[in-house]
C-alpha cells in the first residue's frame, strides 16, 4: 500500500519549512517516505515520552517540596568492592550494558537491510541477552535496597518519597526492558527463520513482515536506552 | 556480507530501472549507513557515560555538577535519537512532529517547580523546618 503511494510521486518533494507545510497539507498522508508501522511506533514512543516525563516530573515535585533531606543516591547505590565503597558503580555498569545493547541493536538493523539473516539474528539475540542482564542487575539492586529497608512509604535515610519514586520509575523502565527482550527474541526468531524473505505470515497479525520490522523493533529498544539516559541523569546523578 | 550488499544493490538497481524517483524514496526509507558510523557513536556514548559517572565519582557539587549532568545527558540523548533512531535522515515533517511536543514538557516543568516551591514554602511556614 505504501508502495503505490510513493510511486505516484513525480518530482522530488520540497525540503525545510516548505517541506513540512507541503507534507502536512498534502491531503494524503503526512509522513511521506515512512511506512505506517514506523510512524505508529514513533507516535507510541512520543506518548511513552509523556508517561516517563510525568513520572520524572512527579519525582522532581516530591523532591523539591519535601522538608526532609533527600537520601544521597551516590551513597545509597554504592557497592562495597574490595573493602571500599565505590559510588554508583552498579548503576554505571547497568548504563554501559544498556548502551552496548543499543549499539548491537543498531548494527542488527544495519545487517537486516543488507539481508544478512544470520548476523541480524545473532546481534538481536545479543541485544536481548544484554537487556536481560540489565533486568537481572536491576533485580539485584531492588533486592539489595529492600533488604536495607527501602519501602514505597519510607526508608532509613531521609525523605519517604524516595522509595515510591524509585520503585515507580525504575520498575516501569524495567518493565519496558523486559517487554523489549521478549519482542527482540520473537523478531530474531522470525529473521533467523527467514520470514521476511519468504513472506511467511505472522501468527498473531496474519500479515507478512519486512526487514523494516527490525528497524521498528530497534526504535523501541533505543527509546528504552534513551529513557535510561534521563533516569540516570535525574534520579541517580542529580 | 559482500554478497548480501551486492544483492541489496542489485535490488535497488532493479527498482531504479522501473521508476527512478520511487527508488530514491525507497533508499531513503531503508536507512542504510556505514557500520563505522554506529561504532563511532557507540564509542562517544561510552565516553559521555563515563564523563557523567565521573561527575559523581569526583563528587562535584552545585551548578557545575548540574550543568555537566545536563550537558552529557542532552548530548547522549541527541546521539541516540539522531543516529541510532535515524531521525537525522527522516523528513522534517516527522522529525518536528515527534521532537517538538516533548519540548512542551518544559512548560510543565516550570509549572511544577513553581508549585513545588510554594508547597515547600507553606510546609516550612506551618510545620517548621524539621520533620
Amino acid at each position: 500500500m505504501a508502495e503505490t503511494l510513493t510511486h505516484t510521486q513525480t518530482e522530488p518533494r520540497p525540503s525545510g519549512w516548505q517541506g513540512i507545510a507541503a507534507d502536512w497539507s498534502s491531503d494524503q498522508r503526512a509522513f511521506k517516505n515512512v511506512s505506517w508501522g514506523k510512524a505508529m511506533m514513533w507516535i507510541f514512543l512520543l506518548s511513552d515520552t509523556f508517561i516517563f516525563g510525568c513520572f520524572l516530573l512527579s519525582y522532581m515535585t516530591a523532591r523539591i517540596s519535601t522538608r526532609v533531606p533527600w537520601p544521597n543516591p551516590s551513597e545509597v547505590f554504592a557497592l562495597r568492592i574490595g573493602g571500599s565503597d565505590i559510588p554508583l558503580i552498579l548503576i554505571a555498569i547497568m548504563t554501559f550494558v544498556l548502551i552496548s545493547s543499543s549499539g548491537t541493536m543498531a548494527m542488527a538493523v544495519n545487517f537486516g537491510y543488507r539481508r544478512d539473516r544470520r548476523k541480524t539474528a545473532i546481534l538481536m539475540l545479543l541485544t536481548a541477552a544484554l537487556g536481560a542482564t540489565f533486568v537481572g542487575m536491576q533485580a539485584f539492586e531492588w533486592t539489595k535496597l529492600i533488604t536495607e529497608g527501602v519501602r514505597p512509604w519510607g526508608n532509613p535515610w531521609g525523605a519517604a518519597q524516595f522509595g515510591s519514586t524509585f520503585f515507580m520509575i525504575t520498575g516501569f523502565h524495567g518493565t519496558h526492558v523486559t517487554i523489549g527482550v521478549i519482542f527482540l527474541i520473537i523478531v530474531a526468531r522470525k529473521v533467523w527463520r527467514g520470514d521476511f524473505d519468504t513472506g511467511r505470515r505472522g501468527f498473531f497479525t496474519s500479515r507478512t513482515g519486512r526487514y523494516e520490522n527490525v528497524e521498528i523493533m530497534g526504535l523501541y529498544w533505543h527509546f528504552v536506552d534513551l529513557v535510561w539516559v534521563f533516569i540516570f541523569a535525574f534520579f541517580y546523578l542529580w | 556480507m559482500a554478497e548480501a550488499t551486492a544483492n541489496g544493490l542489485g535490488q535497488h538497481a532493479l527498482h531504479a530501472a522501473h521508476e527512478a524517483p520511487a527508488a530514491v524514496a525507497h533508499a531513503d526509507a531503508h536507512q542504510e549507513h556505514p557500520i563505522k558510523l554506529y561504532l563511532v557513536v557507540w564509542a562517544w556514548l561510552f565516553i559521555l557515560s563515563t564523563c557523567s559517572y565521573l561527575v559523581d565519582y569526583f563528587g562535584l557539587h552545585g551548578y557545575l555538577r548540574w550543568s555537566l549532568i545536563l550537558i552529557f545527558m542532552i548530548l547522549k540523548a541527541g546521539l541516540i535519537v539522531a543516529v541510532f533512531m535515524h531521525m537525522a535522515w527522516e523528513r522534517l515533517a516527522l522529525a518536528y512532529a515527534i521532537i517538538l511536543p516533548p519540548i512542551l514538557v518544559l512548560v510543565f516543568v516550570t509549572m511544577m517547580v513553581l508549585e513545588a516551591d510554594y508547597t515547600l514554602f507553606t510546609r516550612l511556614t506551618f510545620f517548621g523546618s524539621g520533620p
